[in-house]
């Protein structure tokens, strides 16, 4: 499509540079509105909850005037609106409230969990990617081979296995049996501590050291939740990469490639895989925000001191303030990322008009 | 083609036909071909075998099941499966397992059910009036939609069930407010398509209301796109709902619900395997199931959708 928009004359040039901007603002304006609106979201969420925030905060005891002063001072006699934003404001500089669990403010402890999270997502995601997108490639090119019935099974059992089921499963497996890899949480425990905090992930803590056994013990340890996150990423890249190649193996480019005597590996990986790398960063991105949202499970089963755990103990105390700082900030970064995807894709590939 | 010879056509004939009768012929006609492409389908054939399987199953449960699900027996705690007919072990507290799955099943079919009818339902409202209606209301809708597609729907799922109390029904709630977006956007690209179609501007020009438009000529198209998204989605609700069992979030114990029965069978993963094992086994047959279905109902229902 759009053959005849991309003729890229002098004069036609600031003009499209000036629609790519006009996109961009575009975007952002809807980004702004998506957040907003998420936000109001998690702060009704925070609204309908039968907990009287209150009396979690005044306790049982208190006196009526007690109760009033408190009630006033949360702002609780405003009107909804001018509530949430009260709440905003607080959100924007940071503040998500006190924890009722520790009394710490929830915006430390999820800047210090969020590290062991990342490092988690980021690793499974280098998994799904190197596994993934070959194996979506070779699916592609031998269609209808076993290899292409395999990646097809592959994808199918990791759309349909409970994350912690698997989770527990490996666990079993290679911790209790076969003693391969370390058990739950990130170290064994006189590991912990050896090594100063630099980033908050202690694999790259512990390169910052020098320290080798340590990292090699905290290898152990997250090897396993991250593979296993990384197969349901690779799951979902596989089938990605599979679609995006079969479209391109079947253009006529390709056909002329071929007959020009190319070698297939050029036709292959230069032609075919040359013109998916947009689409592909665009799934990669999308892949590792749900990563975030796989790790919640992940992280319970594996105790992982990450956000997900974070946001299901505090869940599972009923500290309302730190399970909705952390479904916002979780939300935040998947609009981010969808959004940095999405960008991508307007600015780099031509075809998206 | 036409059929010269006055002979009574034979049922599989009558619904094999090209010039349909009525309109309850064409209909089914076009249902016996779909059922024939899926039959082809042999994984799809396997997912519907197993859904029924399961249908029947929690169906006759109480017939089925060899003994009381929630009939404990601390004697007999944690015993390794085949011990004393025990064909599957026990827990803890020495439940039979297999007994406990069989019961489970309802649990996993009401969810299913609940969810399958709630998120489509709201979708294909928001998204039809969102499509024909147009404008600001458009606007309005879509941008809603799009916020809710912006959350993990885990996380939100979490945080609903946080603020609403843990329980199956708010498991339920839960799940279809963060599962309805899609079907908005899939109901309302539907009728972008159709609202401008000639059969509508006839049906308007015979003083057809928007209600009854909507209603009786855009709906029942948006109906198997959104039955191939539901059968899709299936497997995703049934591993949702486990992970809010899981979590502690959804049924309540002694309830055996089976994201709930891994969660207990969690503490003693190392000594007992079995008790964990198994519930899993059972969550990912169904959905297995579910996605295998749903693959073959896209290949019949939805032919450009089709990936092979």
């Amino acid at each position: 499509m759009a053959v005849a928009e991309n003729n890229g004359t002098g004069r036609r040039a600031s003009p499209r540079f000036l629609k790519v901007l006009v996109k961009i603002l575009k975007t952002l304006g809807s980004v702004l509105i998506t957040m907003l609106g998420l936000m109001f979201v998690t702060f009704l969420i925070g609204r309908v909850m039968p907990v009287d925030p209150v009396l979690s905060v005044v306790g049982e005891r208190a006196g009526k005037d007690v109760y009033d002063a408190a009630y006033r001072a949360m702002g609780l006699d405003k009107p909804i609106l001018v509530q949430f934003g009260y709440y905003l404001w607080d959100v924007l500089h940071g503040d998500f409230g006190i924890s009722l669990l520790n009394a710490r403010p929830v915006a430390e402890d999820i800047k210090r969990v969020f590290p062991a999270t990342m490092e988690l997502a980021t690793l499974g995601t280098f998994f799904g990617v190197f596994i993934g997108v070959p194996l979506g490639v070779v699916a592609a090119v031998k269609r209808g081979s076993w290899i292409d019935q395999v990646a097809r099974v592959v994808a199918l059992v990791g759309y349909s296995m409970p994350i912690f089921w698997l989770g527990l499963m490996g666990l079993l497996i290679f911790y209790g049996i076969l003693g391969w890899v370390g058990g739950p949480g990130r170290l064994d425990i006189f590991y912990e501590d050896l090594i100063p905090t630099r980033t908050g992930m202690v694999l790259v803590d512990s390169l910052l050291a020098g320290d080798w056994t340590v990292f090699k013990n905290a290898l152990s340890h997250i090897i396993l939740p991250a593979s296993i996150l990384g197969y349901y990423a690779m799951a979902y890249i596989s089938r990605m990469t599979r679609s995006f190649m079969l479209e391109q193996l079947s253009a006529e480019y390709i056909t002329t490639a071929r007959v020009k005597g190319l070698p297939e590996r050029t036709v292959i990986w230069r032609h075919a895989f040359g013109n998916i790398k947009v689409q592909l960063i665009t799934v990669i991105a999308l892949s590792y925000a749900n990563l975030l949202e796989g790790a919640v499970l992940t992280e319970t089963i594996f105790s992982w001191p990450g956000i997900g755990q974070y946001i299901t103990t505090a869940l599972l105390s009923a500290d309302m303030n730190a399970v909705l700082g952390g479904t916002v900030v979780v939300g935040l970064i998947f609009v981010l990322l969808n959004i940095f995807s999405d960008l991508l894709y307007q600015v780099f590939d031509p075809r998206a008009k | 083609m036409s059929q010269t010879d006055t002979r009574k056509p034979t049922l599989r004939e009558w619904l094999l036909t090209d010039t349909p009768t009525s309109r309850f012929h064409a209909r089914m006609a076009a249902l016996y071909n779909g059922w024939l492409t899926l039959r082809s389908n042999t994984m799809a054939m396997i997912g519907l075998g197993i859904l029924l399987f399961l249908l029947l199953i929690a169906a006759f449960a109480p017939w089925i099941a060899p003994m009381d699900p929630l009939a404990q027996d601390l004697g007999g705690r944690l015993a390794p499966p085949g011990t004393d007919g025990h064909i599957l072990g026990t827990d803890s507290l020495g439940r039979d397992i297999l007994s406990r799955l069989i019961y489970g099943s309802r649990i996993t079919l009401y969810i299913v059910t609940l969810v399958a009818i709630i998120a489509p339902g709201v979708g294909l409202l928001v998204g039809t009036v969102s499509g024909y209606i147009g404008g600001w209301t458009d606007a309005i809708l879509m941008r809603i939609t799009d916020i809710f597609l912006a959350f993990p729907r885990l996380v939100l799922a979490l945080a609903f069930v946080a603020a609403l109390g843990a329980g199956i029904e708010n498991a339920v709630l839960a799940i279809s407010i963060t599962a309805w977006p899609p079907y908005a956007r899939i109901a309302r690209a539907e009728t972008l398509t159709i609202r401008n179609s000639d059969y509508i501007s006839a049906v308007k020009l015979q003083g057809a209301r928007p209600l009854r438009i909507i209603t009786k000529h855009i709906w029942p198209l948006c109906i198997s796109s959104l039955i191939v998204r539901v059968t899709l989605d299936m497997a995703g609700v049934i591993l949702a709902a486990a992970g809010l069992g899981f979590l502690g979030l959804g049924a309540q114990p002694p309830s055996p619900e089976w994201g709930a029965m891994i969660a207990e069978g969690r503490r003693f993963i190392l000594d007992s395997w079995w008790v964990a094992t198994m519930p899993g086994l059972a969550i990912f047959t169904v959905s297995l199931a579910f996605n295998l279905l749903g693959d073959g109902l896209r290949d019949v229902l939805d032919p450009k959708e089709g990936g092979s």
